[in-house]
């Protein structure tokens, strides 16, 4: 059921830029027309390039925010997500969190 | 089948029906929606979209370029572990694996994952392993991560909790007692939500879904609005989703009220202002199915509550769309006619943020 929800109507995750997009509403209570928008001007596509797959792909690996196949050595996790919390001007909770330990380590 | 529209009853049997019954059921179901939540019926042009989703003739339907939504869950991921009473896969691996595997094979524009019982007041006594593999989780996860729990006021209850039993009080007429019993499980209830919260808060937890709230009625919505006003305050990097239990609060108690609003007998877009008073950032608008009656009905019913919430909401809302609810049939293994149509109109006519 949620794979049938996903094709039928998901933005693809980081196929594209869902996640991105899922960020401005848990973190800004963006709705979606604003959150798209938001998400759009930041890396500088269309709203309708966010889910083509052809445009996100080489988009997220040049910013190094994770891409959905598996690259060796290429930034998933939350060295992702931290690229991801600068490039949308918002707090991650988890990336905080990595933040003041590797501060600690020096 | 026919040359009909190929459908399905509320409780998933198959069947086929003819044009003008279908359009029928669809005015039949925006009218009882309105009827019930006194808000207004959809558009003729909007009826025509819904008949047009329902009457395609591909066994799934999407939406087109440029109208996807964000999908969010409660702890679907989990499902390829668990068993059937949950849907299931019962395949031998490891939780972290299943959320990968969402985020990376499935897609999945956020996860969520919690414990088995999927309930906080177990949650809170196994919390210091849930911290560590939330952690472990949130450092290899590039999606947004949520942990999710329900409410569930019916665990403080007796036989299962501290707390005389209201559906035991009340038929013997004991009803302050009922009352008092259901305020004094709400507050331990709401206390259980915070500590959890903040120790999910301390690892970098990203999101808490309040799943199925208000199950046990309008004390147990209390509680949780409570609990999300108070986390939003001490914890305000931690995405907060409230996600109902059903279209109408229960009131087993009947006079719980947050900020002076009564909150028994609300409708989806009267509970998304609670909802945004408390401080949630995202509301799962919940709407009943009912198993006799056809998904055209059902459809039409959910998707006027949904547009109607959306146009009350100033926060996101992703309506509730597994098992029973906002048109989906209530039968274990769902439809993908059924799945791909809700997701299609609630996209389309009920402009929902989010599923």
């Amino acid at each position: 059921m949620p794979i049938a929800h996903i094709m039928a109507a998901g933005m693809g995750g980081m196929r594209t830029a869902g996640d991105l997009v899922a960020w401005m509403q848990m973190s800004k209570k963006m709705k979606l027309p604003e959150a798209k928008q938001y998400v759009a001007e930041k890396l500088g596509v269309s709203v309708l390039d966010l889910t083509n797959e052809d445009v996100m792909y080489p988009l997220r690996e040049e910013l190094g925010i994770g891409v959905v196949t598996a690259v060796a050595g290429g930034p998933k996790g939350i060295l992702a997500k931290a690229r991801i919390a600068k490039l949308l001007d918002i707090e991650i909770n988890s990336v905080n969190l990595f933040k003041e330990t590797v501060a600690a380590i020096g | 089948m026919g040359d009909g529209v190929v459908t399905r009853l509320g409780d998933g049997e198959r069947i086929e029906l003819d044009a003008q019954t279908v359009r029928e059921d669809l005015l039949d179901g925006t009218r009882d929606a309105a009827k019930k939540g006194q808000i207004p019926e959809l558009e003729a042009s909007e009826l025509d979209q819904l008949f047009e989703i329902i009457a395609e003739p591909g066994r799934t339907v999407s939406v087109p370029p440029g109208e996807e939504l964000i999908v969010t869950d409660d702890a679907i991921a989990d499902g390829l572990v668990r068993g059937e009473a949950d849907g299931g896969a019962g395949v031998p691996m490891d939780r972290l694996a299943c959320l990968l595997g969402y985020e990376r094979g499935a897609a999945a524009d956020t996860a969520c994952t919690g414990l088995e019982d999927f309930s906080f007041k177990p949650t809170k006594a196994v919390i210091d392993s849930e911290m560590q593999a939330q952690y472990t989780r949130s450092l290899s996860m590039t999606i947004p991560l949520f942990y999710g729990a329900q409410p569930n006021l019916g665990l403080y209850l007796q036989p299962d909790g501290p707390f005389p039993n209201f559906a035991e009080l009340m038929p013997q007429g004991r009803i302050d007692e009922a009352c008092k019993a259901q305020e004094d499980a709400a507050e331990a209830l709401k206390d259980d939500m915070i500590f959890v919260g903040k120790r999910l808060n301390e690892i970098g937890c990203e999101g808490l879904n309040f799943d199925t709230a208000g199950s046990s009625g309008d004390a147990d919505f209390y509680a949780t609005l409570e609990a999300v006003r108070e986390l939003k305050k001490s914890c305000p990097n931690m995405s907060l989703i409230i996600g109902m239990a059903s279209e109408f609060v229960l009131g087993m108690h009947g006079k719980m009220t947050f900020d002076g609003k009564q909150l028994a007998g609300m409708y989806p877009h009267e509970q998304v202002k609670v909802v945004e008073d408390a401080g949630a950032d995202i509301f799962g608008a919940a709407v009943n199915v009912n198993t006799t009656k056809t998904t055209p009905w059902n459809l039409s019913r959910a998707t006027t509550f949904v547009k109607h919430t959306v146009q009350e909401a100033k926060i996101p809302v992703h309506p509730n769309v597994g098992m029973g609810v906002c048109g989906i049939p209530m039968i274990l293994e769902t439809p993908i006619d059924c799945v791909t149509r809700v997701a299609k109109a609630l996209a389309l006519i009920g402009n929902a943020d989010g599923l």
